[in-house]
């Protein structure tokens, strides 16, 4: 049996420093189940009381070649006492299931870091498919790293033997070996674990048996190594976090959530138009299970069909949702055009990836901004809103239906492949703190005869529906004439509709205050992001407000219409950054909006930034 | 067929009149637009239809103009859409009537992979398709229906491709209701009624003469004294019979196709004659391919074999998901592995408990491979 290397120090600064955070990264081959892992891993440090955030990457492939470099997936966690906004630059701890997946990750390990691999995997074929021409384990080339090498998978065998599963099966039971290890190294509870085993397989229950002993067996090697080698307990002190019930959310299960939540506020039932797409499924996947909540989901036969339909029940009395990525959503254009034209209430939902067409499915990407705000034929102007976080996503898309029934209007709802796959401990919200928005069908007549499209102080015309007894009418994608909706061509009616339709779009802005996420309402520089920046963004001016420096970070949900403070309080820096994983979306639209010379600081590689990268540019710019 | 709805629908008394809007019509005089449009609101009075739960969705086309004619909900919505704006009006709200009006671009071209779909899932619906062989809207370019030789701006050599057949499509869709008639005859509130009257997707073609880019194209069936020649109508439980009762339609026992078969003295019995059978999708297969000029066209209700319908499913599949189950917000948001973070430490009994534990938030340990 393999032993642990006996040279090991600890992975983190300073022999007696207390480890603010710790990132640890799981990484295998995908078929090794490390999301699997690294769920139940972050499940565990959830319980534990720690803060946490999490960066799933997982291949395009479903099934990729086994032991490839292109079919390794990798889950990381960054967790700790602080509160933790970004999954973590570089990992302290590098879990590596086979020589793929070593060799794909050990780059971003920290030096000095902890590499745990699995020597079991590092066979001649092995080491081919990952294109080394030796050993890494044994050729010393991993000198700037703590190793600690093992036979992971004959110990997996050998702890699952009583259960005489077939080989393969049996060291599918590799991953909860690894996590049982995981789990006695930051001396975490396999309570939980041992219950959601049961639970997953409780028609298989020899499976569940087995699994639960290759849990136990890496937990207990563990109290082994610690035996062999020196082991301190280190202090991690609590996240001082407000008091109250948790969980964890991914982003995907927040809009969800919060879709539910805006259709019940507004007092309306859901239907969903959905067509499947990385990473929008999940949302689909999710409302598919709440039908009890007055859902309808449909999965239409293309995404046209999806806005189509969902335009349709949004017509008929529903709150019409739709959901996708990037190419799907460029499909949705040209129905959009016709709901902001017949100006219906929808939400559609941009969970955005790497672009252009296909680009890059599970990656992410902030580069659909134009698209949302200017996307479509027309003067088409429809509010746009992003998401910070998974958590923030659920009031995000509270906001999306309070403003798509209020003002009759398409919504779009930017989330990205990060948010939707991410998952960080979240403050169960109270539900009666929200202000429902009930909607209020016109029923009658009204004084002066029925105009589909009067208007309300906000501008927002009244919503009929079909089934109303005298209120038959007729709408459509043709230019309507001012109040009564008749089809209109003339050019002084069209120049006011355009009007109309923008100033209603605008209006949303009043009374909308952007305020400051850290720092001072003037000063030297602000940083200024949007959507799921807004980690790295928020640590990389948090260190340089510790180191001295005069900077703020502002965060924008609202970003068409924009607050309505936003300008003067840009005018109010002497240097504005737009950290963006995009080319400089959003930059462009604040010069536009404000002529401030914002500039822009870029990433895009499909990966989120770094905090340090950030923090780099600030120091540049405040050199 | 369709007792169902005629029993859970309540008729409502309308006259032609009431189906009427102030709007101005826009097609150009003599389109065939017009008659169907007549044929409509002649029907609706007739089937007992309730304006304000009848729902009139279009596309894009002359053909999809229609609603603004009609005094009752209408949406004209995007070029070949109509199908998914009226799924999501029908699962909404499924009490509603809804009419789906499209044109052969729309619904063949543009909109056929929505045309597909609906047939196939069974949505209960009229789709009411005017198939003119052009695009009229746009000024007369070939259509997916134009025979092949059309010349028009855009083929002024003559089109080339092969056109698609309608009604062959919607059966191989799924369609559970195939009917064909055309603008201006006599029969075409009773197709439309039979339409109406069939619960699921109920597909019929109607052959629109567009007067101004494709004058005349259906002249061999439609005018006069090509009527008796040309048209074969489908007459439930009757014999496939036509020009006055001398010829009819046989099945072709060697070949496996159907013919043409005279009928001396009315004797179509020994003749072989077919009698129609709606719900023979075999034949209505053989009837939808049948090449005019060698065979007349087949008008009326060519197959109607009810089959559950999707907003039905959709319905019943929610209510037996949702059954026993409460709608609380609070609840659902709560679900999942939650954790309570407190001021104190835990008890071990809250520790054990795997929906909410709670977790001392004054400390939490890593343990950590130290050097020797
Ligand atoms: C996306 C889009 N593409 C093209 C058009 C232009 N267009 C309008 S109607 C039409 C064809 C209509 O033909 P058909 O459905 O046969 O209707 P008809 O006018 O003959 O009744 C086209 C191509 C459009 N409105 N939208
Ligand atoms: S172009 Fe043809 S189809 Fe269109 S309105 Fe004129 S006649 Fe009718
Ligand atoms: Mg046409």
């Amino acid at each position: 049996m393999a032993t642990a290397a006996s040279k090991t120090t600890v992975p983190l600064a300073g022999d007696d420093a207390v480890p603010e955070a710790v990132v640890v990264r799981f990484a295998g081959d995908s078929g090794d189940g490390m999301q699997l892992t690294g769920g139940q891993f972050t499940l565990s440090t959830a319980l534990a009381g720690n803060d946490l955030a999490t960066f799933p990457d997982f291949p395009a492939e479903i099934r990729a070649p086994q032991g490839t470099l292109f079919g390794v997936s990798a889950f990381q966690i960054n967790f700790g006492s602080s509160d933790i906004t970004t999954a973590g630059d570089a990992p302290d701890i590098l879990i590596a299931m086979n020589p793929a997946a070593l060799k794909t990750n050990v780059g971003d390990l920290k030096p000095g870091g902890l590499i745990i691999a699995d020597t079991g995997e590092f066979s001649d074929r092995n080491l081919v498919k990952a294109k080394y021409e030796k050993n890494p384990l044994e050729d010393g080339s991993l000198a700037r790293w703590q190793l600690l090498a093992f036979d992971i998978s004959a110990l997996t065998l050998e702890s699952v033997k009583p259960f005489g599963l077939g080989n393969k099966e049996a060291l599918r039971c590799k991953n909860m070996w690894t996590l049982g290890l995981a789990l006695w190294l930051f001396d975490r509870s396999r309570e939980p674990i041992v219950d959601w085993l049961k639970a997953k397989f409780a028609k298989a229950p020899e499976i569940a048996d087995a699994n639960i002993a290759a849990l136990n067996a890496g937990h207990a090697y563990g109290e082994t190594a610690e035996l062999a080698v020196p082991v301190k307990q280190l202090h991690v002190a609590p996240a001082s976090v407000l008091e109250g019930l948790y969980r964890t959310v991914t982003g995907a299960e927040a809009i969800s959530l919060g879709l539910v939540a805006g259709a019940q506020l507004a007092d309306l039932p859901m239907f969903f138009g959905g067509y499947p797409i990385t990473p929008a499924s999940a949302i689909l996947h999710h409302l598919s299970r709440l039908k009890e909540y007055g859902v309808t989901t449909f999965q239409a036969e293309d995404e046209i069909a999806a806005i189509a339909s969902a335009i349709g029940a949004s017509y008929a009395g529903s709150l019409g949702v739709t959901s996708s990525s990037g190419p799907g959503i460029a499909l949705k254009g040209e129905a959009m055009g016709l709901a902001i034209m017949t100006e219906l209430p929808l939400v559609i939902v941009n969970s955005q990836r790497g672009g252009p067409s296909t680009g890059l499915p599970t990656k992410t990407e902030q580069s659909d901004l134009y698209q949302a705000v200017y996307g479509r034929n027309g003067d088409a102007p429809m509010p746009v809103i992003a998401a910070r976080s998974p958590a923030d996503a659920f009031d995000c898309a509270i906001e999306a239906c309070r403003i798509a029934v209020q003002y009759m209007t398409p919504v779009m709802l930017l989330t990205d492949g990060y948010i939707a796959n991410a998952a960080e401990p979240w403050r169960v919200p109270d539900m009666a703190s929200y202000d429902p928005f009930a909607v209020q069908f016109l029923d009658h007549v009204p004084e002066g005869g029925l105009k589909p499209y009067a208007r309300d102080e906000k501008l927002a015309r009244p919503w009929i529906k079909p089934g109303t007894p005298d209120l038959m009418h007729r709408i459509g994608g043709i230019e309507k004439e001012v109040n009564t909706g008749h089809i209109n061509y003339s050019p002084a009616n069209h120049q006011a509709m355009t009007e109309l339709r923008r100033d209603k779009v605008l209006g949303i802005a009043k009374g909308l205050r952007q305020d400051v996420s850290m720092g001072n309402e003037t000063g030297k520089l602000a940083v200024v992001g949007w959507g799921s920046t807004f980690g790295p963004i928020h640590q990389a001016v948090r260190r340089a407000r510790r180191k001295g420096h005069d900077v703020s970070h502002i965060h924008i949900r609202h970003i068409w219409p924009l607050p309505e403070n936003l300008g003067e309080l840009l005018a109010g820096y002497d240097q504005i950054l737009v950290p963006e994983m995009n080319t400089g979306q959003f930059k462009t639209v604040l010069r536009d909006q404000y002529l401030v010379d914002a500039k822009p600081l870029n990433k895009i590689s499909g990966q989120p930034f770094r905090i340090a990268e950030i923090e780099a540019a600030i120091e540049g710019m405040l050199a | 067929m369709n007792d169902m709805t005629t029993l859970t629908k309540p008729r409502v008394e309308t006259v032609l009149k009431d189906w009427e809007t102030d709007q101005e019509v826009r097609w150009c005089p003599g389109c065939g637009d017009y008659a169907i449009l007549k044929a409509v609101q002649r029907t609706l009075p007739q089937i007992g239809a309730d304006p304000k739960n009848a729902v009139f969705v279009s596309g894009i086309g002359c053909s999809s103009r229609f609603p603004y004619y009609v005094e009752s909900y209408g949406f004209h919505t995007i070029h070949g859409r109509a199908p998914a704006v009226a799924t999501g009006v029908k699962l909404a709200n499924p009490e509603l009537d809804v009419w789906i009006v499209t044109g052969d671009g729309d619904g063949l071209s543009i909109g056929g992979n929505h045309t597909m779909h609906i047939l196939r899932r069974n949505l209960d619906c009229q789709i009411l398709l005017f198939n003119n062989e052009i695009y009229g809207l746009t000024k007369g370019q070939y259509s997916p229906t134009s025979r092949e030789g059309t010349r028009t701006p855009s083929s002024p050599g003559g089109s080339v491709d092969h056109p698609a057949k309608p009604c062959a499509f919607a059966l191989g869709s799924g369609a559970r209701f195939i009917a064909r008639a055309y603008d201006v005859s006599r029969q075409l509130p009773a197709v439309l009624a039979a339409a109406y009257n069939h619960k699921g997707a109920a597909f019929v073609e109607i052959f629109q003469n567009c007067i101004v880019y494709n004058k005349d194209v259906f002249a061999d069936f439609t005018e006069k004294k090509n009527a008796d020649e040309g048209q074969l109508w489908l007459e439930q439980g009757k014999p496939m019979l036509f020009s006055k009762g001398t010829k009819g339609i046989a099945l072709d026992r060697e070949a496996l196709t159907l013919k043409v078969v005279e009928v001396v003295d009315g004797d179509w019995q020994s003749a072989g004659v077919i009698v129609h059978d709606v719900t023979n999708r075999s034949v209505a297969h053989m009837l939808v391919e049948m090449p005019f000029g060698l065979f007349p066209m087949a008008l009326g209700v060519i197959y109607d074999a009810p089959a559950p319908s999707f907003e039905q499913a959709v319905v019943e599949q929610n209510a037996k998901l949702a059954a026993g189950k409460t709608a609380d917000l609070q609840k659902l948001v709560s679900q999942g592995q939650t954790w309570t973070v407190s001021a104190g430490p835990a008890t071990d009994a809250a520790r054990r408990n795997t929906a909410v534990r709670d977790i001392p938030a004054w400390i939490a340990w890593a343990r950590l491979i130290r050097p020797s």
